[in-house]
């Protein structure tokens, strides 16, 4: 019999990189901007974070360094989306690109080193899943009831009218990207520092483009982005817990469900959205969209 | 088909101009290698380059290799061989399964060009293939097991139901039950050879099942991490994963290539390279057990180091009857020995393993 | 202070200049980090852009040129055509993948048949199964209004796990010793697409990237379906009124760059792939976004940013190979590539002006 309780505590842990990620991907594209870099800057905090802790020994200057890490490669991006007008769809994929060949490259001295050990939090978990569990209602209020929030928002839904109404539209966006940046960055190291406790190439693993998909089936909302951290997860764990357990569990069939949710989730409230004329709801309405002001 | 003659004819003579001047006398040997992997992938990659770079320490200047890395199986594999050979590398080692048909493909361009591929089973005059005897190193993981087991359940995290890693699953849990008869093996198909978040996973579902001992054929450190976390054990793979000592570590299974690949490199230098399928394991030096730690009570490691030293020797096969298959019928009677056929396309688990092997 | 203004017409001038001037900043930079890394910048530029064309091999690296552009060209193609109509189709991935399996279902389904009939029907399979595929997001956004990108990007995944499923169980070898992946096409005569001129590299689907590049050339200048297609990416309001249906505009749009990436995706799994396996994937779907707006949507452009993508990946090998330049320094050179083209691509678009202070 599997306890439904180890199985939820499983997946709370094993849920948090993509949950990160997500969470910074969420506001990004709240801002209206559709970043696909997102493996890139994860793997460039799992880098800059181990590298960190291991120098200094202390874990928690690792995910410092690790947003710090994220959020700088992001600029990069930000540089060609923002300042240059360069595609986001074009400049995100390069940027997955280039992220995991830096991160390869500056990581050729930390392999075989050993992290840091982490103390434990509260119940025993980790402090990193704690800050992820309670970045949600932090990004929930600020999306929601901050005016810093209702300003990116409004730019991310319409960003001629939030220019017209002189808010610096690029400025913000490259905030809200720094911000994805440095979220992906703690996911990132929280594989390589919490979870593997080593630096390997390409250690993530494809997480960052879970992380995409999640924000998807999230509906843009923070409480979304963890149930779908939590789904994607749960699906993970779940299969492998049945196998644990000697059930046996069509893999391959079962890791296609959650992209399938997601796109049922999306049509459905697309639909909605379509059918009763309701605003809000479904993705920012200038999400991929570069904005130049003419004036 | 003529058509393809021609083309292979073509590519021949085009083969033989340029791979020619690699024969001439005072010319270093050019020895090419393709990586499924970066180098720095610390488990399966980082092994072969190790035993790249034992062919460079023994030969010296009568050597010369390169290596392309991170090259995926299928058509980039082909141009890589191809580069490869181009390139004047005369002996070419290509390390990792799916290379197979690309191998061979490019091997029938390159007649004069001699290939090794790693684990597969397609063989020509110029492509050898080896292999390493992995199930031996198993049996003394699964000893120690066995032994080291409180909760007797033991886990087992396999990257994909293929024969090779089959014969790992059945081989620890044969050798630890015979040390420990309440034994139990849980089986996690991770279906990726390297992905640590999933690996990680895969240790958390084993150790809620309540093993308290993980063996692993996937590459990372993740379960390990796992393992000291839940103050359970594990084995390094591929590589000696060292700074997992000496727990949860307590010992691991090397894959050591460099004595086969200089006696390879050898054989082309005094000319005596032939074809053939090598499978090689603990007592050519291929399959290594990494220092069993103090974590391990003497007597442990004394029991284990033994049956290491049987295998050796040639005086026991981790595969040795009677030994039933999984769903009961009759396998190998009393004394008899699989054979290296039956043992390189298995795809059954021995009687006592309750899971299914995936189809 | 400067600022940017658009300019009413891309300037033909700079859009010659840029892609040069992008390509000698990445030999700068790319030099710079070369030299860091110890090796000769010199030697390193020489062996990733002159070599794989001119060098001492180049009798083999230039076909394979062709062999690796010819998926990206093809698949660029098609995207190009809904970029341009403010269609994003960004899971031509996806489309590819199942092309691939589509395609190959027929060859193992007809196994061990001859005849003539089965690598056509196989082309038509594969073109099918990325039109299906594409035709989803078509369908989800006209049907229920939802966002083509998202769920396109979605469906990337899901035959990612298709083609998993398909090594893994129905596709499997069953000579292949219990290992994943099916039957390697290339060794089914009927069904495997070699090269068709010795020493050229030319297989069906370079033909057909080359056929795809003249198609959509004139599709694009000459057709009023193209015409359609860049009024509707230009002035989506104005188009309505000239006659453009939208969805129907969506509907081809997406079916058609769905198509190109699954027969793609056949002409790699019959030819140089050669078989289906849990890999087929190998991520041209996402290049070709890249190659799309290197070529700036347009097919001459897309042909010669493919042909460039495939030097890079070439030559880098040949860097790897010749220079032992780790596989991670030629990615990051190729990271610092895109950058410059993408960011560059800033002067074909605006010409920058002094700001005139009010």
């Amino acid at each position: 019999m599997i306890d439904p309780l180890s199985v939820f505590l499983l997946l709370v842990a094993a849920a948090t990189p993509i949950l990160f990620a997500a969470l910074g991907e969420l506001v990004v594209e709240r801002a209206g901007v559709l970043n696909l870099g997102v493996e890139g800057m994860m793997i460039a905090g799992a880098l800059s974070g181990f590298a960190a802790a291991h120098a200094t020994g202390n874990p928690f200057v690792g995910f410092l360094a690790a947003a710090v890490g994220g959020a700088a490669i992001s600029l990069l991006f930000a540089l060609l989306t923002q300042v240059l007008l360069a595609n986001q769809v074009a400049s995100g994929l390069a940027l997955t690109l280039f992220g995991l060949g830096l991160a390869a490259l500056f990581g050729k001295p930390l392999e075989g080193i050993k992290a840091p050990s982490m103390t434990a939090g509260p119940l025993g978990i980790s402090w990193i899943v704690w800050l992820g569990l309670a970045m949600v209602p932090l990004i929930w209020w600020f999306l929601n009831r901050s005016r810093a929030g209702l300003i990116l928002r409004g730019v991310g839904e319409n960003h001629d009218a939030a220019h017209a109404l002189g808010y610096p539209v690029h400025l913000v966006r490259g905030a809200a990207i720094a911000f994805g940046g440095a979220m992906a960055g703690v996911g990132g190291a929280f594989i390589s520092i919490a979870t593997v406790l080593q630096w390997t190439e390409g250690m993530t693993a494809g997480a960052g483009w879970i992380a995409l998909a999640i924000v998807v089936f999230s509906n843009w909302t923070a409480v979304g982005v963890l149930a779908g951290a939590w789904l994607f997860g749960g699906v993970t764990v779940l299969q492998l817990r049945l196998q644990a357990a000697g059930i046996k569990v069509p893999v391959q069939l079962l890791s296609m469900a959650p992209y399938l949710a997601t796109i049922i989730v999306l049509v459905l409230i697309s639909a909605r959205q379509k059918f009763s004329r309701r605003a809000g709801g479904a993705a920012p309405g200038s999400l991929g969209q570069n904005f130049h002001a003419l004036r | 088909m003529n058509r393809r003659d021609l083309v292979t004819s073509v590519a021949a003579m085009m083969a033989i101009s340029l791979a020619a001047p690699a024969f001439a006398q005072d010319e270093p040997l050019k020895v090419g290698f393709i990586y499924v992997g970066p180098v720095g992938d610390g488990g399966w990659t980082y092994q072969h380059d190790l035993g790249r770079q034992a062919i460079e320490a023994e030969y010296g200047d009568r050597v010369e290799t390169t290596f392309i890395e991170s090259v995926p199986e299928g058509a980039d594999a082909e141009r890589a061989l191809t580069q490869l050979a181009l390139a004047g590398n005369t002996l070419i080692f290509a390390t990792s399964f799916g290379f197979m048909d690309p191998v061979m493909n490019v091997a029938a361009k390159f007649p004069d060009v001699k290939f090794e591929h790693a684990t597969g089973y397609k063989r020509a005059d110029n492509v050898a293939t080896y292999d390493a005897r992995f199930y031996e190193g198993r049996a003394v993981m699964g000893t120690i097991a066995g032994r080291m087991t409180e909760s007797n359940k033991i886990g087992y995290i396999g990257s994909f139901p293929i024969p090779e890693v089959i014969q790992g699953i059945n081989s620890s849990f044969i050798h630890a039950r015979k040390v420990n008869p309440e034994v139990e093996m849980k089986v996690v198909w991770a279906y990726s050879w390297f992905d640590p978040a999933k690996e990680a996973d895969a240790a958390s579902a084993l150790l809620a099942e309540g093993v308290d001992v993980i063996l692993q054929h996937t590459d990372s450190t993740a379960p390990l991490a796992k393992a000291q976390e839940a103050g359970a054990i594990g084995f390094g793979q591929a590589s000696d994963m060292a700074a997992f000592k000496p727990s949860p570590r307590v010992s691991s299974i090397i894959d050591n290539w460099a004595p086969y690949y200089i006696e390879r490199v050898g054989a082309m230098l005094d000319g005596s390279w032939t074809s053939k399928a090598t499978w090689a394991g603990i007592a050519e030096g291929e399959v290594e057990i990494g220092e069993i730690t103090d974590a391990v009570p003497a007597e442990v490691k004394q029991e284990a180091l033994a049956l290491k030293d049987q295998i050796a020797s040639g005086e026991y096969h981790p595969f040795t009857g009677p030994l039933n298959k999984a769903d009961g019928s009759a396998w190998l009677a009393e004394g008899q020995v699989a054979t290296d056929e039956e043992l390189s396309g298995m795809n059954f688990y021995v009687e006592g393993i309750t899971a299914e092997i995936p189809q | 202070m400067i600022r940017l203004v658009p300019r009413t017409e891309n300037s033909a001038a700079w859009q010659l200049a840029t892609p040069l001037l992008a390509v000698l900043a990445t030999m700068v930079a790319g030099g710079t980090l070369f030299a860091i890394m110890g090796h000769d910048p010199f030697a390193a530029i020489r062996t990733i852009f002159w070599d794989p064309i001119f060098g001492a091999a180049s009798g083999y690296s230039r076909p394979q040129l062709l062999v690796k552009a010819a998926p990206l060209i093809l698949i660029a193609s098609g995207l190009a055509i809904g970029f341009r109509a403010g269609i994003w189709n960004i899971g031509a991935e996806g489309q590819y993948i199942i092309g691939g399996v589509t395609g190959a279902a027929v060859a193992l389904a007809a196994y061990p048949a001859e005849g003539m009939w089965i690598f056509p029907a196989m082309v038509l399979a594969g073109a099918l199964g990325g039109w299906a595929w594409g035709m989803v997001p078509a369908l989800l956004r006209n049907w229920f209004g939802a966002s083509e990108i998202l769920v396109s990007l979605m469906l990337v995944y899901v035959a990612q796990k298709v083609a998993a499923w398909m090594a893994f169980g129905p596709m499997k070898n069953p000579e292949g010793f219990g290992f994943p992946g099916s039957r390697n096409l290339q060794q089914y005569p009927a069904a495997a697409n070699p090269e068709l001129v010795a020493g050229t590299g030319a297989h069906w689907g370079v033909v057909a990237a080359a056929v795809a590049v003249l198609a959509t050339w004139f599709l694009m200048s000459r057709h009023i379906r193209g015409f359609h297609i860049r009024a509707a990416g230009l002035a989506p309001r104005a188009a309505r009124f000239a006659g453009v249906r939208p969805q129907t505009l969506v509907a081809f749009c997406l079916g058609l760059s769905g198509a190109l990436a699954g027969m793609a995706g056949l002409f790699e799994a019959a030819g140089p792939a050669g078989q289906i396996t849990d890999k087929f994937g190998t991520g041209y779907g996402f290049t070709a976004i890249i190659v799309a707006f290197l070529g700036r949507l347009h097919p001459v452009g897309i042909l010669l940013a493919g042909l460039l993508l495939a030097l890079t990946y070439i030559g880098g090998e040949l860097a790897q190979l010749t220079l032992q330049l780790p596989a991670a320094t030629v990615q990051v050179f190729q990271g610092m590539l895109l950058f410059f083209l993408l960011g560059f691509d800033l002067l074909t678009r605006f010409r920058i002006a002094r700001r005139i202070t009010a």
